[in-house]
């Protein structure tokens, strides 16, 4: 078993990689790259992701090919892939944060700023938040519904259809933090941050 | 809900943990990595270094303290001291620091906090802040609080705001070190100036003090040194006392 966690200078991936080898141990082969055909020949593609959608936009479509070799992974070909964070909102069709940047286009829907009641919540919203499962995610197998997660973001992503929607935290508003739509899972909060819980849902994807 | 976070903060000096917790069961009471392990499995939400090396040759102790702690903490690790520009912010994040804090050359060079901010993304740059009252106004100070910039504190935490900081760690001079707890008025104060996230820093003697800086403060966070370390409180304890008073935090 192969997963690779894609490296296309979208910020800080080292908790990633951490987070990933301490799951996999020896078992699983953990790569870190942006090589195209080791991509394809990935049981599981990680699609992590920080900075704005716009920079993780274009750091993705930097890379020669890259963009339609996910596709293929995860469209056509329907392997596992876990976007987190930005990674996540990437799922969508479009993205506001600078300016209106195109998607992948996976999930139909858009990234738009959280509606922070006029200044009367902080952003970004940066900390532990409990998350409220709405539906069977194979990810949140042994994951106690409220459970903590920790997340740092001030755009979130509004899919059209509220199906794929696995879980979501209450702040400002109510705010989708995961999703599952077939072969395709995202979180909004950074499972390898989030302690034991995060690391749980890190080890189900592995053993997807 | 979101919870307020309770920060532990070890000051590493040399790759040594200078105060710490002073438990007989350790097997290292200077590693910084085994004090940073047993306060995340102790429930603490983040975890904050602040590398007080004084000398060059030995700075770069620093990355392999960050690297082994982050193959071992799987919480948010925040590193300051000593930064100086966006190539050391890079260093220490691919080292496996999720945030840095930017102290004295954020106010020497306002490019350092808008350029990382701009390349690394915001949730990873914290600025801090070391400010100590002088008349009705609290002054900036750098240099580890030697050199007053004489820049007023609430401009200035407005201004690094709009410069791409995501969190402000705000101390306040006048109270780190004494015990008596948070400069209140200066927390609020900063607080209800930004739309970021306000941690305070600087005084806490008790947990009394955690509960007044987020009640009293408005901080989202609360950080403290000498409360956790040498066994005084666990961060259990902290969290418990502050659950009791009906602030939300992650237990």
């Amino acid at each position: 078993m192969k997963v690779t966690i894609v490296d296309y200078n979208s910020g800080n991936i080292s908790s990633v990689i951490n987070s990933f080898k301490e799951v996999a141990k020896d078992k699983v082969n953990i790569e870190v790259t942006s090589d195209l055909n080791k991509i394809k020949s990935s049981d599981k593609v990680v699609l992590p992701g920080q900075g704005s959608f716009k920079s993780c936009v274009e750091a993705l479509n930097n890379i020669n090919g890259l963009s339609d070799t996910l596709n293929d992974f995860a469209i056509t070909n329907k392997k596992p892939l876990l976007g987190i964070c930005v990674g996540l909102q990437m799922f969508a069709d479009v993205g506001y944060e600078e300016t209106e940047t195109k998607g992948l286009g996976w999930i139909s829907g858009k990234v738009s700023k959280i509606n922070n009641q006029d200044g009367k919540f902080k952003l970004p919203h940066i900390g532990w938040n409990q998350i409220n499962i709405v539906k069977d995610s194979k990810i949140f197998k042994h994951i106690v519904n409220n459970s903590h997660m920790y997340f740092v973001h001030s755009y979130e992503f509004v899919p059209n259809d509220k199906k794929v929607i696995s879980a979501t935290t209450d702040y400002s508003s109510n705010i989708v933090c995961s999703v599952e739509k077939e072969n395709i899972f995202g979180t909004q909060f950074h499972p390898e941050k989030s302690d034991k819980m995060g690391l749980k849902i890190i080890d189900n994807f592995i053993n997807l | 809900m979101l919870k307020n976070r309770i920060i532990p903060c070890l000051d590493v000096k040399n790759g040594r943990v200078v105060k710490g917790i002073n438990f007989v069961d350790l097997k290292d009471a200077g590693d910084p990595v085994e004090q940073a392990k047993i306060y995340s499995d102790g429930g603490a939400d983040e975890i904050c270094f602040l590398d007080i090396t004084a000398s060059n040759e030995k700075r770069d102790i620093i990355y392999d303290v960050v690297e082994k702690t982050s193959k071992k903490c799987f919480v948010p690790l925040t590193v300051g001291g000593g930064i100086k520009s966006v190539e050391d912010i890079n260093k220490l994040l691919n080292c496996g620091a999720d945030k840095v804090s930017i102290n004295t050359a954020a106010v020497e060079n306002s490019k350092v906090v808008i350029d990382s901010s701009k390349k690394f993304g915001s949730q990873c740059i914290v600025v801090a802040i070391d400010a100590k009252k002088n008349g009705d106004k609290w002054e900036v100070f750098t240099h580890g609080g030697r050199n007053n910039s004489g820049i007023d504190a609430l401009e200035y935490a407005k201004l690094m705001e709009k410069n791409g900081a995501g969190e402000l760690l705000i101390t306040s001079m006048d109270r780190d070190g004494t015990q008596v707890g948070y400069d209140i008025d200066l927390m609020s104060k900063i607080s209800s100036k930004v739309n970021i996230p306000v941690i305070a820093s600087g005084g806490v003697g008790n947990l009394d003090h955690l509960v007044d800086g987020i009640k009293l403060g408005k901080a989202s966070a609360v950080l403290a040194a000498s409360i956790f370390h040498y066994g005084k409180h666990s961060i259990k304890e902290a969290k418990e006392y502050l659950d009791s008073k009906g602030i939300p935090v992650r237990i």
